[in-house]
């Protein structure tokens, strides 16, 4: 589904069914130098069970045209005027790493515009090592094969994402390596500087008033749960689930988020 | 800034995709000998049906066993999906027919198998398929061949039986080029002596039944998504590929484009071809293949090693009048070999024996060791006469394009002692000589 949004197109995947406004609607919104489909499994599900689902590319990812944005603000700000676009009033949010930032700051920008907030892969703050930023900036590949060992716990989860017979490691690699060759623009390192200025979590956090999730992953290199006590202390009504994963969640355990997720959506 | 590492080949061809299995603790990945798989609930048997959960429906479509061996095969190929077919022609048909139907065209190079040649000469033409088949050294040809309704460029990594070595950046480059993808038969080379991802083929398939076998026990194939090609772009510029880039009525609706950005050639294959022509491979065989995988480096070596050593001794022989193998600086395909090949170019060559049809009638039959049979990349040494057998339904013109000659013979290098495979082969060829 195509949106213009800041005089750009925006493409939100609506999980195979058509958008139907009376329905609660879910936004999905992906991470660093990913699309959309990485929410694929769970995606489709809400889809198929009564939710309109608009998983965004953000802007400068797969089919989203424009610039990558240098800031969480901004992203949020752009993700709240693709609700506009898609005529939705509020939404749950969910928001994986990078997006889980995205997610928090929208909920502040707008709090009425959200009904419940998921955050996934998730801490604050969100800090990039100067030399994985180095990397990034300098040799974008690179960092793609570094960010894509430390975000796999295993070269044998099941049941694989997006199913049997699919080697979810390689498809992230695949996935990052399309994003570049997309758009050349430095996305990777774009998106960590976003992630990495990000300043307002704390605050954007002890705003929170709706209904929040927290899933963890408890092999999760890139934002291990003990790094996130910030958060979830200062959220302290949200609810935490912690699967047996590293950072790629939804590929990893696809059914434990996914029933955490739509068991936090219906309640 | 120094990194972490992938694990090695040698690790993933152990652990790539297999983990201890959760419910009993083996270590072995075992054999899911079964059909179907119970559901946990109506909810969750249609949201399998749907591809809103991962999982196993009936193994037609995909079987716990088979899921290992076709993630391992895509983690040593650096791909991002595998799938196991019964044979390797159901492989190379289930790749081809995923992107090319009625009206099709596809570009192939001429020195192939011959049952591939005959899927694409006869049978698939026989389905409104048309292929031109093309010198694979040449890159014009390539080009020029061509056409709007182009599919997929075609062709071996090591071409069955002349050894030509594709050059593969540069045969990609004209597919990239033209939007295509290239498709390349790797049964010869295998991950361990070359990655053709790596080097810009976009699909890859196998005959397992080979070296990643090894045993010469279970018939197999593999085609793998490698997830380089965009689909989607080549579709935005040329219309093809609306396979997979527009809706499918035979999977509500699905674009698999969208459902994957960089799977849906391997999601289609295997929601459409493997659902509907059902040439899925055993978990018997499956788990065979697994076997094998497991010392496919150590049996490469090994293989490649007694090949060079029996190259050699045949170069000097004086009942042969020459060999065949890309390592050898006689080869058209010497320096592209050294580049593209550099762990070895495989146990499979020919040569060519003095002497008329009956020199390498004496010749095969006198033979102890190795055995006369149509295979190649067993563990024990094979020899095959490929006028009479494998390309006996090639015309002779196209023959000798091939490289062809009435006393070419192939052999298949397998893991015995390399003094005891000489002394068999010195034994055939003086016994091929007598009455000459």
């Amino acid at each position: 589904m195509l949106f213009t949004v800041e005089n750009t197109i925006a493409y939100c995947y609506t999980g195979g069914k058509t958008f139907h406004p009376a329905q609660p609607t879910a936004v999905f919104i992906h991470g660093a130098q990913n699309d959309h489909s990485v929410w694929a499994l769970q995606t489709r599900y809400f889809a198929h069970h009564g939710w309109n689902v608009l998983a965004v590319d953000l802007p400068g990812h797969g089919r989203s045209q424009g610039e990558a944005k240098t800031s969480v603000e901004a992203l949020a700000h752009w993700l709240l005027a693709v609700l506009d676009a898609a005529g939705v009033e509020q939404a749950m949010l969910a928001g994986h790493s990078m997006g889980s930032l995205i997610a928090l700051e929208a909920a502040f920008q707008a709090p009425q515009r959200v009904s419940h907030l998921a955050l996934l892969g998730s801490t604050y703050p969100m800090k990039v090592s100067p030399a994985l930023l180095e990397t990034a900036r300098n040799d974008e590949q690179a960092a793609i094969d570094m960010v894509n060992i430390w975000s796999h716990s295993s070269i044998a989860q099941k049941p694989s994402f997006p199913g049997p017979g699919f080697y979810a490691m390689g498809g992230a690699r695949r996935l990052k390596q399309r994003i570049s060759a997309i758009n050349p623009q430095q996305v990777f390192y774009t998106d960590f500087y976003a992630c990495n200025a990000y300043a307002n979590g704390e605050k954007a956090a002890a705003a929170v008033r709706c209904p929040t999730l927290f899933i963890f992953g408890a092999r999760d290199m890139m934002t291990p749960p003990k790094s996130t006590k910030l958060l979830t202390s200062t959220i302290a009504h949200g609810k935490l689930v912690m699967v047996d994963s590293g950072h790629e969640l939804m590929a990893e355990q696809p059914d434990a988020v996914l029933d955490a997720l739509f068991s936090f959506a219906t309640s | 800034m120094s990194g972490p590492k992938y694990p090695g080949f040698d690790t993933l061809s152990l652990h790539a995709g297999a983990a201890p299995d959760p419910a009993t603790g083996a270590r072995a990945t075992p054999i899911h000998f079964t059909s179907s798989f119970a559901f946990k609930s109506s909810d969750h048997a249609a949201s399998l049906f749907n591809m809103e959960r991962a999982g196993h429906v009936y193994s037609r479509i995909s079987n716990p066993t088979n899921a290992v061996l076709e993630e391992r095969i895509a983690a040593l190929e650096g791909g991002v999906a595998g799938i196991a077919t019964a044979s390797g022609q159901a492989a190379m048909h289930l790749g081809l027919s995923t992107i090319a139907g009625a009206g099709s065209h596809i570009v192939a190079s001429r020195a192939l198998y011959g049952g591939s040649h005959n899927l694409l000469a006869y049978t698939l033409k026989r389905f409104g398929i048309e292929t031109t088949f093309v010198d694979p050294r040449d890159a014009d040809a390539w080009s020029s061949a061509i056409r709007p309704n182009t599919k997929v460029l075609f062709a071996e990594t090591l071409g069955n039986p002349g050894l030509d070595v594709l050059n593969i950046p540069h045969i990609a480059a004209i597919a990239h080029e033209h939007f295509l993808p290239l498709m390349v038969d790797a049964t010869f080379t295998t991950p361990y002596l070359l990655r053709p991802f790596e080097h810009g083929a976009d699909l890859v398939f196998h005959s397992a039944t080979k070296f990643l076998c090894g045993h010469g026990t279970a018939i197999g194939g593999l085609l793998v998504d490698g997830g380089t090609f965009d689909w989607q772009a080549a579709y935005d510029r040329t219309g093809r590929y609306a396979e997979l880039c527009e809706p499918y009525d035979g999977f509500h609706g699905m674009v698999f484009a969208e459902e994957s950005t960089v799977a849906p050639f391997a999601l289609r294959a295997r929601r459409e071809g493997l659902r509907d022509f059902g040439a899925v491979m055993s978990p018997h065989n499956a788990f065979a293949v697994l076997q094998g995988i497991e010392t496919l480096g150590l049996r490469m070596d090994r293989h490649v090693t007694n090949t060079r050593k029996i190259v050699q001794w045949l170069l000097s022989h004086p009942a042969v009048e020459s060999v065949s193998y890309p390592e050898l600086p006689s080869h058209p395909d010497y320096a592209l070999a050294q580049t593209l090949l550099p762990k070895g170019a495989g146990a499979v060559f020919t040569f060519n024996l003095r002497g008329d049809r009956a020199a390498g009638q004496r010749f095969v039959d006198s033979l102890k060791i190795f055995s006369h049979l149509a295979n190649v990349g067993d563990a024990k040494s094979l020899v095959i006469h490929p006028a009479s057998t494998t390309h006996f339904r090639v015309p002779n013109d196209q023959l000798a394009l091939a490289g062809i000659r009435q006393g070419t013979m192939r052999l298949s290098v397998g893991l015995e002692d390399a003094d005891d495979l000489i002394e068999d082969l010195a034994h055939g060829l003086k016994q091929s000589q007598k009455g000459a």
